[in-house]
């Protein structure tokens, strides 16, 4: 047994509602093991930032959390369209989400911002018509 | 934090062991053992849901009786604006604080008159540039709680200003003491009339190292009909009332954020509301706000355990009892309008409390963890609720920190006996 905690999420891309679950889940998770409330934050909205985009941008996929004791790392895995730009989806303020999303308050285009932000590495593997892989890390 | 001392507690002897209280308590303290259920006193935050739940009125509250203010000699009544939605035919406030002066009481001091200070302190509080946003409300103990033992990044957000009960008994004492200087300290009982057992929780521990100026704390349920068959509807009532439409507000959801006059505020209410908003606060995904009112309680304190109407017709009373009412009728001293005093803050805010963390060593919470994970897909996974733990997870997680046994679990207790007598068959065949 290696000293690795693992955790996986399907993170439902119909269900728009309960968007936002693994990360609350998450935070639940990585309070019973006494991480730093700092670090908890830093991890929770970057993982909820991701998982949101995964719902709206890729219609769903998966979050594995690898915790061990010097850093927790995120992987967000979708098969939806792909970014085709990485760096100018990176950037503050770009965003292609839908009206009807924007209504509900996302779509500011502050979500990978965010991401980079709040982690010690990220980083985004995307095929058009393939999907996205993202991972990040957040030192302990 | 560690010995808090509790308001809200079962009876053993009406507790049937049923299990209802267990999946409505929202931070999973309850626990079924020996048939009947028992509180972690260390996760209890005091919240009152299962009281409201409960179908055998097992839950109950500790709170005192107007008896306990007899040792006082000086003694003061501190209704909660919540208890002016109670009555049938209401108009005028000053019938309810007359009732509380005809039974026992030498003094009322309106908590809602404080409170209408404690907004235009907030007002001010707000403009200063060196504090976190969004504030968070202070005023709803059950809140405090609960983002001490679950939000830890969010307890610097906390208004460290005490709630209008503490500055209600604060200038309530100091009227005491102008208007009858023969009276000392100890003379002087300060009763909160309480909607709801958090409050009584809170006088009893204080905040931090901050201790409550409240005495007693009696709720509205126990005195209501002592109170209602001492109130009288005469015309020549003494006008005693000094509260506004701001200060009688406080008393349902969305009062005391509105009263801030700015927008950018958010109201919640009942719990599970509250802890969705502390989530998402925690995670960033709130629009910029200035002020985040939280209660507990359905509707606010009017949806408190110890109350005597349902929240939304006391809500509907209190409108009724607002509507001539000047806006405020409290206001701060001129030469004060910059600043908040200093006795309007607690002396220290408490900081994060981790109940939930599995041991001090983080390699042996992630191999406790670990255990869990496996544990947890052995189980059924259906939360039946029979091993007395609110879902398998929650068993998991007691099985290995050592609080219950597998077999309490009837499934899996089921599958080793099956297990165990098939092996005693193959011994017998054997022979
Ligand atoms: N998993 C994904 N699959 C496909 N496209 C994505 C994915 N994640 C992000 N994008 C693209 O990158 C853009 C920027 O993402 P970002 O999270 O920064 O902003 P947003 O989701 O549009 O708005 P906000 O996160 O502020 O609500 C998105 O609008 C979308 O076009
Ligand atoms: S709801 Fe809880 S306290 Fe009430 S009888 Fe059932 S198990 Fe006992
Ligand atoms: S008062 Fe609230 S927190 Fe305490 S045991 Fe009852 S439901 Fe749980
Ligand atoms: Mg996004």
């Amino acid at each position: 047994m290696s000293d690795l905690l693992t955790f996986h999420f399907d993170v439902d891309g119909d269900d728009f509602t309960s968007a936002g679950q693994a990360s609350v889940q998450i935070k639940k998770n990585l309070r019973q093991l006494g991480i730093a409330p700092d670090t908890i934050r830093r991890v929770s909205i970057a993982m909820y930032e991701g998982e949101i985009n995964m719902v709206i941008h890729a219609g769903g996929g998966e979050a594995d959390v690898t915790v061990s004791e010097t850093y927790i790392e995120i992987v967000l895995k979708d098969q939806g369209p792909g970014i085709a730009n990485i760096e100018q989806a990176m950037q503050e303020g770009f965003s292609t989400a839908p009206d009807a999303i924007r209504s509900l308050g996302f779509g500011a285009g502050m979500g990978l911002p965010n991401m980079k932000r709040y982690t010690d590495y990220m980083n985004i593997e995307s095929e058009v018509g393939v999907g996205t892989t993202i991972t990040m890390r957040v030192n302990i | 934090m560690n010995n808090y001392e509790h308001s809200v507690y079962l009876d053993v002897q009406k507790c049937i062991g049923c299990t209802t209280c267990l999946r409505h308590c929202p931070t999973q303290a309850i626990r079924i053992k020996d048939g009947h259920a028992v509180i972690n006193e260390r996760r209890c935050i005091d919240c009152g849901e299962c009281i409201k739940i409960c179908p055998k009125k097992a839950k109950k509250a500790v709170c005192n009786k107007l008896q306990d203010m007899d040792g006082f000699k000086w003694k003061i009544a501190l209704p909660a604006p919540t208890l002016y939605g109670q009555f049938e035919n209401m108009d005028d406030v000053d019938y309810i604080l007359d009732g509380l002066l005809k039974i026992g009481f030498d003094d009322v001091f309106e908590v809602s008159t404080a409170a209408e200070l404690v907004s235009a302190y907030t007002r001010i509080y707000l403009k200063r540039k060196d504090i976190k946003k969004p504030v968070i409300s202070s005023a709803c103990p059950v809140v405090l709680r609960l983002i001490c033992l679950r939000f830890p990044s969010l307890t610097d957000n906390i208004i460290p200003m005490l709630p209008p009960m503490e500055i209600a008994a604060m200038m309530a004492r100091d009227k005491a003491k102008a208007e009858h200087p023969e009276l000392s300290d100890e003379d002087i009982g300060v009763c909160f009339i309480s909607p709801c057992p958090a409050k009584a929780s809170y006088v009893k521990n204080g905040f931090g190292s901050y201790k409550s100026r409240v005495d007693k704390v009696i709720s509205i349920s126990d005195i209501y009909f002592q109170l209602i068959n001492a109130m009288e509807h005469t015309d020549n009532i003494k006008s005693l009332s000094k509260s506004g439409m701001i200060g009688i507000g406080w008393a349902s959801s969305g009062g005391e954020a509105t009263a801030l006059f700015n927008d950018a505020y958010l109201a919640a209410d009942g719990i599970d509301n509250v802890n969705r908003v502390l989530d998402q606060i925690e995670n960033d995904n709130i629009p910029p706000l200035e002020y985040i009112e939280l209660n507990a309680c359905t509707g606010g304190c009017v949806g408190g355990v110890l109350t005597m109407q349902n929240p939304f017709i006391a809500k509907a009373k209190l409108q009724t009892l607002r509507r001539y009412l000047p806006v405020s009728q409290n206001f701060i001293p001129k030469e004060q309008e910059g600043e908040v005093p200093a006795d309007y803050f607690f002396s220290e805010m408490p900081t994060y409390y981790p109940i939930s963390r599995l041991s001090a060593s983080m390699s042996e919470s992630m191999r406790m963890m670990s255990e869990i994970q496996t544990l947890r897909k052995e189980l059924p996974g259906i939360d039946c609720g029979a091993c007395g733990a609110p879902t398998c997870q929650a068993f998991a997680e007691d099985v290995v920190k050592g609080n219950a046994n597998l077999s309490d679990c009837t499934i899996m207790y089921r599958s080793q006996l099956l297990e165990y007598l098939s092996s005693k068959d193959d011994t017998s065949d054997g022979k």
